[in-house]
């Protein structure tokens, strides 16, 4: 769709997009910093409240698709079994506790990630009462229960009454109350026809009568394809995690093969290693750290963008957000404040500027437009003059801003005052016999040439209808966001700005906004010829989109985010929906994407650096006494060997619930370049993964040492 | 000169030679594998095997012809070997038992070279030359050319073609090996090191006595021997031998061959995908390793501890007093980061963490700068496995040269990481819990376990060097060493060719800042650490009961 009908959409209705915040209480109740993946969400008591669930995942059938938690699942019930064969081994005893709560851990982190979603999907399910529908048939309403439905079905929403399915407007103009899916009490307009016309389920008819077409079937509505989203009944593995899930279980084989291959050296070595010892030495190898965050860290990805009121349909959606290599950002909204601002009057030759900002203002008094409120700020900020109001001014006649007349103005004191589209006010002024001035022309010419809009201001009164002069409308860029182009592109991201307007003024805006391309007098058919030709080259392309014609660019995108306000083909074909509807959300929905790679490499790094150290706790402790050279490996100086066992068991399940916040909250991330954020994340969990077991396994041990028995 | 600055000059001198072969041979063999020419011998090679060197092969297609060729070169060498007894040339020796027979043409087409026969009292002339010999040049080409295709598949893209095995093997044979050979054992000869055909001889002994020595194309073999990283010695001695590695010269200049196309491999790989800067991270890598090794053996070995060790400026037992520590040093580490395994002294006689050191390297999966070919797939596999952690850490799906690292990759080197591991961790395991293979041994303690872990870790790795003191012809060694050779050679290789296969398939994803670059070194670091850490850690606690128990005793 073009700027153009967007911008007189943006007109004709009050509909508002701003940023918003969540619509469910945030337990911390801070709003994460405007355009930062920033920290995510953690609250300790979640850890107690998840614990039953943490215990009901025990069941083999689920822990069988965690292989790495699932061997030590296995560990953990030969450890006890071995126990209860020699119940007097306090130290069968102490690792078998230890390695039950290793895998309740990995649990528990898994638990308190679905939890915060399933908080979500009740007040969604609230949402979802049972509704009656009244449906149409043959002009003749009756009233069948909301799960009674058929895709096609017309239905009838007057004030008051809950839409029954998701379904788009045939007939009518209402408006809805839609904070039960987004949050935002503002009601938006829904009408038949064009781009809004849009109905979702669950969502509340304030004013008017509408008809809706019902399009989809009953449970596979927008409100319960979210509530399976967010509760992560629909989440499947998503390419990366399963890739990543097959290195980890070869490790695992590995370092099974390691430990299980160890009696036989043992043995002749002259030492007998119990199951106790070996399991233990197996839990603290395989990568149980990153094994037990793994799924935590993909639903808390989906959850960090469910926070920010953006559903993904999948989790490869987000993954491939964290690929994505070129962003086409529509101008209006995104790169731009929605409207235009009146930036400069220009005077005719012969009349003065204050002149032209006078008769600018009165005549924009009556337009409600935010281009015309524009001009009676600029108006008052520059010139001084102050608000008037339309009561003022007694036996005013206000002409009103409509899309037909594109002019506004007041006819008072016989003063005939106009402001409106350069070609609709020229023919005003020429109907009444006036001239257009050259000047004005050739001021209006640059206005467009630079990128501008001109509104022209005309007057006639006792001298006749002349133009005064031309008001520059300007496209303002938003705040920030040149600095937010330059990180993207630090970060190996181009951007492409995408617009109706002609290529002289998307040029200006584009230099103005810092964008890498844009694509001028866009059509839908450019806009896929675009997506098409950067995936031929291997890139991954994000947009936004919210129009019917918007559809196949959503569908062939990498990453197709449709606005909710857009129309339920828009919604169909992306793969993810923006509840706040605000492109600009592209940026962090890319930011998420990488900081969920991001935790998943740094734990994984983290996990297996981590080995190091467990090894020169748990070898010496094994085989020192036969072989005492073997204890110069211990540079820890553990106590003893029991107590080494126990605190490598012991600090590697601690520090799974260590990183559960990590895992949540995602890895902090800034935009930088691949080199800086490798150098930072290696020196980070690789360098500290390395380290950080020396000294937790020693504190521990210092710590175990103490009790009676075992030092 | 003192015997540290020796050893460290030539260090130095054989990294200069290398670094001046680099660049030239490794644009020569990116041209070679990369020509659409034949040569009139390589066509009449084609006629008489009956193979289309034009035809591209899909991965199953490129492996099915790695497989059929090593099957039929371990059933030829086995017949050759098994009827020996009624071959002229053979120097009267007798047919060689089955078990035996198998092992080493498991051995010699796996490129691996153990050698559980002494050279001399067992292998005539014609097995030597026609049957061992030809497979030291063919097993290397085989491994080139795996190699080879593996660059393809990274250099190649949305086309699942590899290449065409049959030209990769012929010419690596034609245009490489069998160059670089004429010279070197024309090199080897001038230097004197023995060539010709000529029978026993009885030479008396100073201590009186006789001993019996025989003669044989010793210079021709000793060249590709190291060339192709085979290390199958014409006599048992191997280079110890002054037969065939007479001078500190020929040492250092064995030592050349051995690294000189592992080395260059790595040009090759940068040259054929685009990217020489991507070639030198790979060198920069092995280079890191081998140094390092190198540096921590010569020090284990002339650390002085008691009095004979301080008498003799280091621990001079088993190695060769015209080498002394430094030569005989660099040669062990190179022939364990290597899948050589030819000896010029005795890894059973280093200290007990210079034991060490030569199995580790076995243990990285020999990719410092590892075997002819095998070296380079080895350690792009292990790349590939870096690029997946340390990419997930700069936000990306991980790639490496444009390559997206998805499920399928990951699938074949989770697999290829897998195999060497099981086979010297489980035949180990097995050979210690057997009643009878301990019987073998000839040391007890952590020495005799190391004898047992080495040979597995040998055979599984296709290296070929023994930890000497190993009775290792006998029906179970001979056998479970077979197996475990041509599994350790043959499986990695289906892996290879899949993810090859896999990588060509792709379209390359262009570069952009945000693409974690893997010719900096800092990736060249993280490979090491991920090699180090990943292969390392498995195979510590087996390495504590052997000779880091005797090392640090």
């Amino acid at each position: 769709m073009t700027t153009h009908t967007r911008k007189q959409e943006d007109a004709m209705s009050t509909v508002t997009t701003p940023d918003r915040a969540p619509h469910h209480d945030a337990p911390t109740g801070h709003q994460p910093e405007q355009g930062r993946v920033g920290a995510g969400l953690f609250d300790p008591k979640q850890l107690v409240k998840s614990l039953p669930d943490a215990f009901r995942k025990l069941d083999p059938r689920v822990m069988v698709k965690s292989p790495v938690m699932f061997v030590v699942l296995v560990g953990s019930v030969l450890t006890t079994a071995f126990s209860f064969a020699d119940p007097g081994d306090w130290f069968g005893w102490t690792i078998s506790a230890w390695l039950w709560l290793t895998v309740l851990f990995a649990n528990l982190a898994e638990a308190v990630a679905e939890g915060r979603g399933k908080a979500q999907a009740d007040t969604l399910r609230k949402a979802k009462t049972d509704t009656v529908a009244r449906r149409l048939v043959d002009g003749r309403e009756e009233r069948v229960p909301g799960t009674g439905l058929r895709v096609g079905d017309l239905v009838v929403c007057e004030a008051g009454d809950i839409v029954p399915g998701d379904g788009d407007v045939v007939e009518g103009v209402a408006s809805v109350d839609e904070s039960a899916i987004t949050g935002e009490s503002a009601p938006v307009i829904r009408e038949s026809g064009g781009d809004r016309s849009a109905v979702t389920g669950g969502t509340k008819v304030l004013s008017d009568r509408v008809v809706v077409r019902i399009t989809t079937k009953p449970g596979e509505t927008f409100i319960d394809r979210m509530i399976n989203l967010v509760e992560g009944a629909a989440r499947q593995k998503t390419p990366n995690e399963i890739a990543l899930n097959i290195l980890l279980a070869s490790l695992t084989v590995v370092f099974l093969l390691a430990c299980a291959t160890l009696p036989p050296f043992a043995d002749y070595a002259g030492t007998e290693l119990t199951m106790v010892v070996l399991v233990a030495l197996l839990v603290c190898l395989i990568p149980t750290t990153i094994g037990a965050l793994l799924s935590a860290i993909g639903i808390a990805g989906m959850d960090r963008l469910v926070q920010r009121n953006v559903l993904a349909m999948s989790g490869r959606a987000v993954e491939a957000a964290g690929d994505v290599s070129t962003l086409l950002l529509d101008k209006t909204g995104t790169i731009t404040l929605g409207n235009r601002q009146a930036a400069e009057f220009v005077p005719v030759r012969g009349v003065t500027e204050a002149e032209v900002a006078d008769a600018a203002q009165l005549s924009s008094l009556a337009d409600e437009t935010p281009e015309g409120r524009s001009i009676v700020v600029l108006a008052k900020e520059k010139y001084g003059l102050r608000e008037r109001h339309q009561g003022e001014l007694v036996g005013a006649e206000w002409i009103e801003f409509t899309a037909q007349t594109r002019m506004s103005g007041v006819d008072v004191d016989g003063r005939k005052v106009r402001k409106g589209a350069a070609g609709s006010v020229a023919a005003w002024v020429r109907e009444r016999g006036g001239q257009v001035a050259d000047d004005a022309d050739t001021t209006t010419d640059r206005i467009s040439a630079a990128g501008g809009t001109p509104l022209l201001v005309a007057v006639e009164d006792d001298r006749g209808a002349r133009v005064l002069g031309v008001i520059h409308l300007k496209d303002v860029v938003k705040d920030g966001m040149r600095e937010r182009f330059a990180e993207l592109r630090r970060m190996g991201i181009k951007t492409v700005m995408i617009t109706g307007d002609n290529p002289l003024t998307a040029k200006a805006i584009a230099d103005e906004a810092g964008v890498d391309d844009f694509l001028a007098e866009a059509t839908p058919e450019d806009k896929m010829a675009l997506i098409k030709r950067e995936q031929a080259g291997g890139k991954l392309v994000a947009m936004t989109g919210d129009g019917t014609n918007d559809a196949p660019a959503l569908a062939q995108a990498d990453v197709g985010v449709a606005m909710n306000t857009g129309t339920s083909a828009a919604k169909e074909a992306g793969n993810m929906v923006d509840l706040d509807s605000n492109p600009t959300k592209l940026i962090e929905i890319v930011e998420i994407g990488k900081q969920l790679l991001i935790t998943r490499g740094a734990l994984t790094t983290f996990s297996i650096a981590n080995d190091v150290a467990k090894y020169f706790a748990i070898i010496p402790a094994l085989f020192a006494a036969v072989y005492p050279g073997l204890d110069k490996l211990n540079i820890m100086g553990l106590s003893s060997p029991s107590s080494a066992i126990l605190s490598a068991v012991v600090f590697n399940a601690l520090i799974i619930v260590a990183l559960v916040p990590l895992a949540l909250k995602g890895v902090r991330y800034r935009p930088m370049s691949a080199d800086r954020m490798l150098r930072r994340n290696l020196a980070v969990y690789g360098l500290g993964g390395l380290i950080a077991p020396f000294a937790g396994i020693k504190i521990i041990d210092l710590l175990v040492s103490l009790i009676p028995g075992i030092g | 000169m003192s015997p540290v600055l020796a050893g460290v000059l030539q260090l130095l001198a054989l990294m200069a030679a290398l670094a001046l072969a680099y660049v030239p041979l490794g644009n020569y063999l990116a041209k070679v594998y990369s020509s659409s020419k034949h040569l009139r011998v390589e066509r009449w090679i084609y006629k008489g095997i009956g193979a289309n060197p034009d035809t591209e092969m899909r991965w199953p297609a490129y492996l099915r012809g790695v497989l059929a060729f090593s099957v039929a070169g371990v059933l030829f060498l086995y017949l050759l070997q098994r009827l020996q007894g009624v071959l002229p040339g053979s120097l009267g020796f007798a047919s060689i038992d089955p078990d035996q027979a198998f092992n080493t043409a498991a051995s010699f087409v796996a490129n691996t070279n153990w050698q559980s026969y002494y050279g001399e009292q067992a292998m005539g002339h014609v097995v030597q030359t026609a049957g061992l010999a030809v497979q030291n040049f063919v097993s290397a080409a085989v491994g080139i050319a795996v190699a080879v295709a593996l660059v393809r598949g990274f250099a190649r893209s949305r086309t699942g073609e590899l290449g065409n095995f049959w030209a990769d093997l012929v010419r690596g044979v034609v245009r490489v090996l069998v160059p670089i050979a004429v010279v070197g054992a024309l090199i080897l000869v001038a230097c004197g090191v023995i060539q010709n055909f000529s029978g026993i001889h009885e030479v008396g002994q100073f201590t009186g006595g006789t001993q019996e020595w025989n003669g044989g194309a010793v210079a021709s073999q000793e060249v590709i021997k190291e060339l192709g990283t085979n290390g199958g010695g014409y006599f048992n001695a191997n280079s110890a031998h002054p037969f065939e590695n007479p001078t500190p010269f020929t040492n250092l200049f064995e030592i050349f061959l051995i690294l000189l196309i592992p080395v260059a491999l790595t040009r090759t790989f940068g040259v054929m995908t685009g990217s020489v800067r991507q070639g030198y991270a790979i060198l920069a890598t092995m280079a890191t390793i081998w140094v390092g090794f190198t540096a921590l053996m010569m020090w284990t070995e002339f650390a002085h501890h008691g009095p004979a060790l301080q008498a003799a400026g280091g621990a001079m037992e088993g190695k060769e007093v015209r080498f002394g520590i430094g030569g005989s040093s660099i040669f062990a580490v190179s022939t364990t980061l290597t899948s050589t395994g030819a000896v010029d002294s005795f890894h059973s006689s280093y200290t007990g963490l210079g034991g060490g050191i030569t199995m580790l390297g076995m243990m990285l999966g020999e990719i410092a700068p590892g075997g002819v070919g095998s070296g380079l797939y080895g350690m792009l596999v292990m790349a590939v496995i870096a690029v997946f952690i340390a990419g997930l850490m700069v936000g990306r799906t991980p790639e490496y040269l444009g390559k997206k690292i998805g499920t399928r990759e990951i699938k074949f080197a989770a697999c290829y990481i897998l195999i060497t591991p099981a086979l010297v961790l489980v035949f180990t395991a097995a050979a210690m819990a057997l009643p009878t293979p301990g019987d073998s041994m000839t040391n007890s303690g952590a020495h005799g376990f190391s004898e047992i872990l080495y040979a597995y870790t040998s055979a599984s790795n296709n290296n070929g060097s023994a930890f000497a003191g190993l009775n290792a012809d006998t029906q179970w060694f001979n056998t479970t060493l077979g197996l475990a050779m041509l599994l350790g050679r043959f499986l990695p290789m289906v892996f290879v060719l899949a993810l090859a296969g896999s990588l060509a398939g792709q379209q390359p994803v262009p570069a952009t800042k945000g693409t974690l670059r893997t010719e900096k070194p800092l990736f060249s670091g993280l490979l090491v650490g991920a090699v180090l850490i990943i292969t390392g850690l498995t195979y510590f606690p087996a390495l504590a009961l052997g000779p880091l128990a005797e090392g640090l005793a």
